[in-house]
């Protein structure tokens, strides 16, 4: 399963009790009521545990977080040393 | 439509005379026709709306008819019952009160609270305090995050951010003081037959600050579509002390002070108010902002954030949901 897949995954049964509905790469978490403040805290906390993650006060953005793609591609940088959205490098 | 040229504080001025009556008026009849109890017991907190809404009870029902109901814990800050006090005095009510450090106790709730704070300040300990605070969503477009201020005993102050474990385990410990609160509430009001009266002015209610089943819990609220500086212009009316007039909003919860504009709302309440009114009336950012000295995407983010808590907090105002609806009457 790549990246995107797992993090789908997550969110789904996580936030969507398995039920995907009409979640798209690009549907907003918050624009569209799947996740909240705690919720963004859970897959803050997950993303540290699954792919050892560190995210910084500034990166805890929408351009970083908020759509399964941008959560894939902002894991995708840190692990390949990239500067991300809200980050000073 | 209102007109959003030269918008300003000044939107939020009532008659307080017309006011007061208007909502006396509401209570007797809520009273009369629907809770049918004798009176009311009010939770006095020696905050603004706690204040207002006894004397709003007393001028609606009598002073016979009034409770005040003082509940501090270990936590609370020092000037709290002496201003409780001060505003029964002034009401000519009576109050009962009702220490709950020892129910906290009894629940676990300060090894509870301790221990969840120990997650991440390990040395966390006697003559430490603490609360918590959130980021500044006026500030930066960022997602609301929660950050631990701890106080060690040499008075020396840190900040970490709460991951969700922590986090989640200090919010339920402390929704304990609500809920006792509000228990003890209803204690005394099935006692003498009365009802509860809620506390919140309209910030709190429509943005879901409030425990479920804690403070948000009551038969009436008469403040609750009051903006926030609009309880103040009743208190002074009303002729609330004025040290509870002039002191700053806090939630007295946590063992460091707290403000509630540190820990909830994203500007002070004056500037809240006018945004929450320019949000209900569809007054344009540009407008706003120009009336609260801040720039028109802060208060896009500000609106944005009574959105978003409008829809995340949606539940804390919903009774328990069934699977069909079961006709009662």
């Amino acid at each position: 399963m790549n990246l995107k897949d797992e993090i789908r995954n997550f969110v789904v049964e996580n936030f969507l009790f398995g039920d995907a509905g009409g979640l798209t790469d690009d549907s907003s978490f918050i624009r569209e009521g799947i996740v909240d403040s705690t919720g963004i805290l859970q897959l803050v906390a997950y993303l540290q545990e699954r792919y050892q993650v560190a995210v910084a006060d500034e990166e805890l953005i929408p351009e970083n977080l908020d759509s399964v793609q941008r959560v894939a591609d902002f894991v995708e940088g840190k692990r390949s040393g990239a500067p991300c959205a809200g980050s000073e490098g | 439509m209102t007109t959003t040229k030269g918008f300003t504080a000044e939107v939020l001025r009532l008659d307080p005379q017309h006011e007061t009556d208007r909502i006396c008026a509401r209570i007797r009849e809520l009273m009369r026709n629907q809770v049918k109890r004798g009176g009311v017991v009010v939770a006095l907190s020696g905050g603004i709306d706690s204040s207002v809404t006894a004397a709003l009870s007393v001028r609606a029902l009598g002073r016979e008819r009034v409770i005040g109901l003082e509940m501090p814990e270990r936590h609370s800050a020092r000037e709290t019952l002496a201003l409780s006090g001060k505003v029964a005095g002034a009401l000519g009510i009576p109050t009962i009160v009702e220490d709950i450090s020892g129910i906290l106790q009894s629940v676990g709730f300060y090894e509870k609270y301790d221990n969840a704070v120990r997650m991440v300040v390990p040395e966390y300990g006697d003559g430490w305090a603490s609360k918590i605070v959130i980021s500044g969503v006026a500030n930066q477009p960022r997602f609301t995050s929660f950050y631990l201020v701890t106080q060690n005993a040499q008075q020396v102050q840190s900040t970490v951010r709460l991951p969700l474990q922590p986090y989640l385990e200090i919010v339920a410990a402390t929704n304990f003081k609500q809920r006792i609160r509000k228990m003890l509430e209803y204690y005394h009001a099935d006692r003498l037959n009365y009802a509860v009266a809620g506390t919140p002015n309209r910030l709190e209610y429509d943005q879901g600050f409030f425990v479920k089943l804690g403070d948000g819990a009551a038969d009436i609220k008469p403040i609750a579509h009051l903006y926030k500086s609009q309880v103040y212009q009743l208190a002074e009316f009303l002729g609330i002390p004025a040290e509870i007039r002039s002191r700053k909003p806090t939630t007295d919860t946590y063992s460091l002070a707290q403000g509630q504009d540190e820990f909830y709302f994203s500007l002070p309440y004056q500037m809240m108010d006018l945004c929450l009114y320019a949000r209900n009336h569809d007054i344009p950012a540009e407008s706003t902002a120009a009336a609260l000295g801040l720039e028109p995407q802060q208060v896009r983010m500000v609106f944005r954030d009574i959105d978003t808590k409008r829809k995340t907090t949606r539940y804390l105002h919903l009774p328990p949901l069934l699977v069909e609806e079961v006709e009662w009457e």
